[in-house]
Order: structure tokens, then C-alpha cells, then sequence
């Protein structure tokens, strides 16, 4: 009865056959909110075991890990599901920026979809403190520590998310006061919000008929049609979060000890890119101007594009396709080249010959990102006769791989100090 | 969506309807605008009273969320490092409870260093052999002052106040003292 009136209408009867095929979507929304029921399940176990105080919660965890039944699988679960969580919805998020599925009647949804991301990730980063070991110390430690470079209110943003001037058991209570009710509430919120615009506007974006058929604008039921596919991915989904938590577990370092650093100290692998950053910018531009910017684009990207353009096609069209293809290129290889040389020339963000940081490490490297990105959306616009749409597509994935590539310099090829390092030889 | 049969809902649910029954509309130029002048005075308070609640609001969780000192006892925030006489020109002793080093600068003042580094918050180790703070995280460096010797980190270590009563050294370790680089006033004789 429930399932019929309530979970049935998330849904409408019938909904066009083009939209059907796995490649469309790849599932990902769907995904995500598999993900999010494991975690709910998991996590609510896990109440019922953690203690947040600093000097009870580790043993609580390692309580977990040995003397409950299944307490490791369920920590395993819940580990696996947060982290690839975060790959569907980053992933989610791609798909609908490259079937350009967030004009018209899904702008506002796009925004609401960024503030599931934004949600998604304070999940997880209030999440990692909660095993209170070295490694969860030590990354929110760090990334406490670069709310601080904010100008002006750095420091009082640095104490308020620590709850004191170091971390301790008011971090332990505010990340899981966040991390177990706060947060909870607003995804939910959030989420309903989300599938509700989905419906209204009226499913996912099509893709286009193809050219000379008829009956491309067939119906079908959704049940079994789609029901049967979202069960069937579920079912795998959840298949595959059990083996990786048998076979992998969660991880469990040493306790947390505030007298001793390890070497490096990185941040939670989805905020590295920051970290790395930090390394190549003056602080007010790596912790402030660069993330401001990119969350206001991304936020502001249905209202900079054009709703009248075609979509629902993957990369938009063939001239969309080869220009994200040439936008991932150019990430792929600039990036690295710009790091090595930040490393060779000797740290650009230290400020050279008598020139102030701020503007060597600032303002200079800022104007050629800037350049840069203004310099091959022109391109692709003027040279290539790319639509508002094709180009604002082509530049998010610059910007996009280019963050992706300073995210994995930073994960895998920086060792002792952040210096650079293979990662075969660490 | 909006399709209803006729028969389930009667008219007066039409929403095209025109006025509807007990709405005082238009009953007269200066009754109507009585009735206007009041409607508008409390729908405006009631927006006062809602902006003035969400305020409220505000300023609880302010107050819930504002950082509570380091500790909460009295006497734990001042540390007794010792005796002055007891500590050579030139030392550097750690004391983990405070998270400071108590340094003797080779002309004789105390400085508390903090040991956290400027950069992102690694706790720093001294290293006797090299006589300076190395920072395991990101290769930071610091002189026995707390003065920047090597990047990344923005400024010198900062400082807890020192003060000495009677020959006796005690530190204050509630709040962190930032600065820029080392001053000899910084330094505190007895």
C-alpha cells in the first residue's frame, strides 16, 4: 500500500523509451541514493557503539572492530559506501553538465544538486575526524588549519569549526552533532526537494530522436521498465559495497596523538586539490578567491548557458564532443607541466626578488589561470564555432580535469614534506 | 494534473472564482482602508516579531557554536615551568601538557614557543642537532626564535605569555599569541 501510493508517485506511469538505455544516466542518481541508505543503516548501528569524546572514541571504534558481531563489515560498509558516494555524485554531477541536462525546467535543480554536493562532502569530511586516529586527526587538523588563511575572519572560522583552539573532544561532539543530525536532516530535505523537480520536470532530459524515425517519442510503463533496471543496478551496487568492505575493510591507524605529526600530512583525498592549491597560490587566492569563484560558476552555470540550444545528447553534439575531448587533453597535460615548473622555479607562492607573496603567488599566476581559461573559451568559440553552450561545456571540463590531475599530484605524487615524489618510491 | 472532475469538488473550490463569501472587499472607501491600515500594521509585526525570533535564533547557536576555552578547570591554563636559574642560556625544554617549548635565548630571555607550526597546524619537534624546529608535515623550519627559516610557513611560531614570579617561570597557555617575526621585546627577563 505504502509502496504503491507513496514510493510509485516518486515516478510518473509511463516515461519515454529514449531515456531507458544504461548509458543515458548510467544510473548514478540512483546509485547515490543506494549509497545513502546503506550509510543511513550503517551509521545508525554505529551510534548505537561510538562514544564522541577524545579520549573514548577510539576505543569505542576498536570496540566495534573486535567485539561486535559484524561490527567491522558494518564499519567496512559504511566506509566504502561514503567514498564511493562521493564518485557517483561527482560522477552524477558530470553527467547531467555533459548531456546538458540542467536547462529550462531543471536550472533550479541544478542548484539544488550542487547543494547536495556541497552536503555530500561535509558528510564525509565530518565523518573522517570521528575514528579519532592519527590519519583523521592530522587531515582535519590541516584542513581546519586553511579556514584560516581566510583574510580577516580566518582565525575566528579556524576556532569555531575546531570549537577551541585545538582539536578535542569540542570538535568530536560538533563534527558528530553535524555528522549525525544536522547533516542527516538537510540531505533529506534536500533530496526530496531534488526527486521532486526531477518529476516535474518530467524525468531526465530525453536524448534527441534520431534523425528520420518515427515513434520516437514511444511510452513505456515504468513498472516493470524502469523498476526492474533501478532494482537490478541496486542489487549490484550493494553487492559490490559487501565485497569491498570483506575484502578491504575500513582503515584504523594509531590512536590520535597532538604531540606527533606523521610525514606528510595530507587532507581527505577529496580536498587534496585544495591542499595542492595552498602549495602553488598565495593562500588568499588557494583557500578563498579560486574555491569562491568555481563554486559561483558552477552554481551560476544554467543561468550563464542557453536554454534554447539542443540537449540531451552526450557532449551536446559531435563539435561538443571533440572540444571537451581537446578541453581533457589540455588538462591533462598542461597541469602537470604548470606544477613541475611552480616546483623547478621554486615556489612562484613564496614571493620572488623583493616582490611581495601576494603578488607573485597571487595576483600574477591568478591573471594567467584567468588568461588561460578566458584564452581557450575564445578559442573554441571564435575558431572552432562553438555555441554558448558547446563552450561553457568544453571549459568546465578544462577546469574540471585540471583540478582532477592537481587531486591526484597531490594523493599519489607527493611523499615526505608534500615534496614530489614517485609514488613507487614511497 | 489540474483536471478534477466536476462533480468531487463543488465550485466554490474553483480558484477562478470571483470574491469569495466574508471577504470585505471593497464595502466602503474609508472602512476599507481602515481594515488595509490594520491588516498591513500586523502583518508587518508579525514579519518584525519572525525577523526578530530568527535573530534570537541566530544568537543562540552563535553562542552554542562560539569555541570554548582550552580548559575548562581553573589552574590548568598557567603551567609552573620552574625555576629560571634552571634553565641554560640557549636551552629549549618541551613541555607536551602545554604543547609549548620553554626557550632560553642565548642573552637570557624567555619565549614560550608554541609548537604548532604557522603553516596548517602540525605539531613541531626541536631538533638539537640542527638547533631548530623542524616541521614534519610540509618541510616548514624554524630558528631557536620562532623566526621562519625555510617555507612554507607564513610567520614565526607564535607565543603564550611568559611571566616570572620570584625566579619562578609560569606560562599562560589559554590563547596563542600571533606575530610576525621575532622582536627582542618579546623576550621576558626577570
Amino acid at each position: 500500500m505504502t509502496f504503491n501510493t507513496l514510493l510509485l508517485h516518486l515516478r510518473p506511469v509511463r516515461l519515454p523509451a529514449r531515456t531507458l538505455p544504461f548509458t543515458h544516466t548510467f544510473g548514478l542518481g540512483g546509485s547515490g541514493l543506494v549509497l545513502f541508505l546503506l550509510l543511513t543503516v550503517t551509521g545508525a548501528l554505529k551510534m548505537l557503539v561510538y562514544q564522541p569524546a577524545a579520549g573514548a572514541a577510539y576505543d569505542s571504534v576498536l570496540a566495534l572492530e573486535r567485539e561486535v558481531l559484524f561490527g567491522g563489515l558494518v564499519r567496512g560498509v559504511h566506509y566504502w559506501s561514503a567514498n564511493l558516494l562521493i564518485v557517483v555524485v561527482l560522477l552524477h554531477t558530470a553527467r547531467v553538465l555533459l548531456t546538458g541536462g540542467f536547462h529550462g525546467p531543471r536550472q533550479f535543480n541544478w542548484v539544488i544538486g550542487c547543494g547536495l554536493l556541497a552536503t555530500v562532502l561535509a558528510f564525509n569530511f565530518t565523518g573522517y575526524l570521528l575514528p579519532w586516529d592519527q590519519l583523521s586527526y592530522w587531515a582535519v587538523t590541516i584542513v581546519t588549519a586553511m579556514l584560516g588563511y581566510v583574510p580577516v575572519v580566518g582565525g575566528a572560522l579556524e576556532q569555531v569549526a575546531r570549537g577551541g583552539p585545538e582539536l578535542g573532544t569540542g570538535t568530536l561532539v560538533l563534527f558528530y552533532t553535524l555528522h549525525t543530525t544536522i547533516l542527516p536532516v538537510t540531505v533529506v530535505f534536500l533530496m526530496a526537494l531534488h526527486f521532486w523537480r526531477v518529476r516535474k520536470a518530467g524525468g531526465v532530459v530525453p536524448p534527441p530522436a534520431p534523425p528520420g524515425e518515427e515513434g520516437g517519442d514511444e511510452k513505456v510503463l515504468f513498472l516493470p521498465n524502469l523498476l526492474m533496471r533501478e532494482v537490478a543496478l541496486a542489487t549490484v551496487l550493494t553487492a559490490l559495497v559487501f565485497v569491498l568492505a570483506a575484502l578491504f575493510g575500513a582503515p584504523l591507524g594509531a590512536p590520535a596523538n597532538p604531540g606527533m605529526s606523521p610525514n606528510p600530512v595530507k587532507a581527505p583525498w577529496y580536498f587534496v586539490g585544495f591542499q595542492e592549491l595552498l602549495i602553488h597560490f598565495h593562500p588568499t587566492f588557494a583557500v578563498l578567491a579560486i574555491p569562491l569563484l568555481g563554486a559561483a560558476a558552477l552554481l551560476l552555470l544554467p543561468y550563464l548557458t542557453r536554454d534554447d540550444e539542443p540537449a540531451g545528447r552526450w557532449f551536446l553534439s559531435e563539435r561538443g564532443r571533440r572540444l571537451a575531448g581537446a578541453a581533457s587533453l589540455l588538462g591533462v597535460t598542461v597541469t602537470p607541466v604548470a606544477v613541475l615548473l611552480d616546483a623547478l622555479i621554486g615556489g612562484a607562492a613564496q614571493g620572488v626578488a623583493g616582490l611581495p607573496g601576494w603578488l607573485t603567488g597571487g595576483v600574477l599566476p591568478f591573471a594567467l589561470l584567468l588568461a588561460c581559461v578566458v584564452g581557450f573559451h575564445r578559442a573554441a568559440r571564435r575558431r572552432h564555432g562553438a555555441s554558448v553552450n558547446e563552450a561553457a561545456q568544453a571549459t568546465v571540463v578544462l577546469l574540471a580535469v585540471a583540478f582532477a590531475v592537481l587531486t591526484v599530484i597531490g594523493v599519489f605524487f607527493r611523499g615526505a614534506g608534500m615534496a614530489l615524489a614517485w609514488p613507487w618510491r614511497t | 494534473m489540474s483536471k478534477r472532475k466536476p462533480g468531487r469538488h463543488g465550485p466554490g473550490h474553483d480558484t477562478t472564482a470571483p470574491a469569495r463569501v466574508g471577504a470585505p472587499v471593497a464595502t466602503g472607501a474609508s472602512g476599507g482602508s481602515a481594515d488595509a491600515t490594520r491588516r498591513g500594521l500586523l502583518a508587518r509585526l508579525a514579519i518584525a516579531l519572525g525577523a526578530l525570533a530568527a535573530v534570537e535564533l541566530a544568537w543562540i547557536v552563535a553562542s552554542f557554536l562560539k569555541p570554548r576555552g582550552r580548559t575548562a578547570a581553573a589552574g590548568d591554563w598557567l603551567i609552573t615551568a620552574g625555576s629560571a636559574g634552571d634553565f641554560e642560556p640557549g636551552s629549549v625544554t618541551a613541555f607536551p601538557q602545554g604543547r609549548f617549548y620553554l626557550v632560553r635565548l642565548p642573552e637570557g630571555g624567555f619565549l614560550a614557543v608554541h609548537a604548532t607550526c604557522t603553516h596548517l597546524g602540525c605539531t613541531v619537534p626541536w631538533d638539537e642537532q640542527n638547533r631548530r624546529f623542524a616541521c614534519p608535515c610540509h618541510a616548514s623550519a624554524f630558528d631557536i626564535r620562532g623566526d621562519v627559516l625555510a617555507p612554507p610557513a607564513p610567520r614565526a611560531l607564535d607565543l603564550f605569555p611568559v611571566r616570572i614570579e620570584n625566579d619562578v617561570v609560569k606560562v599562560d597557555v589559554r590563547r596563542p599569541q600571533r606575530r610576525s617575526r621575532f622582536e627582542p621585546s618579546q623576550a621576558v627577563t626577570s
